[in-house]
């Protein structure tokens, strides 16, 4: 293929790209005018059907459940896989140095990480009141634990997040989610249908067994995240040595 | 509220470009944390506070760091 043609090919492609870009984008509704029934629907039903007051940790683990469990299991498939490519190699490496030298750098980044530990949990109990959940508040746990890595240094990193910990964190989370909706299933209904008391709305006692799977999710969530980063610096200090 | 929308869109648009054409890893890094950041503003200002969460712990942090070992890993072959 000739320059020319390349650059001919190009313009046209694109052309008729950015034709139908605009296009569609021209058939959208105006700039915060999208209402949709399908949340008008559940902002009016969710709060007295689920007892809830955050309608998404409703959609997320009550209506929409079956489709969090997918998700939930693409981030458990994504980090075994990163976890398979890579365990295998670090396991003949050296373990990371500690290289933390200032003794106020550790006090203030292992109190920060503190801080943040208790922000995550705050985020996934709250997870079906205020917004928030098992995802955000799991990876705001795993956050913490990165911190920790650099305000204190691999070994404390280490000793605090055991590798079979870890990973039985992580199974445990993820099968809970399958098992909350087997029971479900046990008690007559459909796979993942809300069971249990739905409790006071606004009070962590609420929502039934979206409470559940919201700590499922923020189980495998965190403990994904934590293997992640686990993964990927010891991979760091593989090179460093 | 309008004006305000107007002004993070129009960030939001100059940090993706910036995103695209940084070229050394270090820098994309960075980058596309602060791009992250723009995007859990201009989250939170579309009353999203959920996404906003979301787009924080993975755009602002999980992300990058993916990015920065990578670019060490590199670094040290």
């Amino acid at each position: 293929m000739s320059r020319s043609f390349r650059i001919g090919l190009f313009g046209a492609s694109a052309a008729a790209l950015a034709a139908l870009m605009l296009w569609s984008v021209a058939g959208l509704p105006a700039f915060g005018q999208y209402h949709h029934e399908y949340g008008r629907i559940l902002n009016a039903s969710a709060p007295s059907e689920r007892h809830v007051t955050n309608v998404v940790a409703a959609v997320v683990f009550d209506y929409r459940g079956f489709d969090t469990l997918g998700e939930e299991f693409i981030l458990f498939a994504a980090v075994m896989g990163i976890a398979l490519l890579l365990r295998e190699v670090n396991e003949r490496r050296p373990q990371p140095r500690d290289d933390v030298g200032s003794d106020a750098l550790r006090l203030l980044g292992v109190g920060f990480a503190a801080g943040l530990l208790v922000l995550g949990l705050y985020v996934v109990a709250h997870g079906y009141l205020t917004p928030g959940g098992g995802f955000q508040g799991g990876v705001v746990v795993a956050s913490a634990f990165l911190l920790l890595y650099l305000a204190a240094g691999y070994r404390a990193f280490h000793a605090l997040t055991p590798r079979s910990g870890v990973d039985f964190a992580g199974s445990t989370g993820a099968g809970g989610y399958a098992v909350i909706g087997i029971v479900s299933m046990l008690l007559g209904a459909a796979f993942l249908h809300n069971f249990g008391p739905l409790g006071t709305p606004g009070t962590l006692a609420s929502g039934g067994s979206i409470a559940f799977l919201n700590v499922a999710s923020a189980l495998e969530v965190s403990a994904a995240f934590v293997l992640l980063y686990t993964e990927f610096l010891e991979e760091l200090a593989a090179v460093r040595s | 509220m309008i004006p305000l929308q107007a002004a993070l869109i129009a960030l939001v648009a100059a940090g993706a470009l910036a995103v695209v054409l940084t070229r050394s890893a270090v820098r994309l890094a960075l980058m596309s944390s602060l791009y992250g950041l723009v995007l859990v503003v201009f989250f939170l200002v579309l009353q999203a506070p959920d996404v906003a969460l979301s787009e924080l712990v993975v755009g602002v942090v999980g992300f990058p760091l993916v990015i920065l070992v990578a670019a060490a890993v590199e670094r040290g072959r």
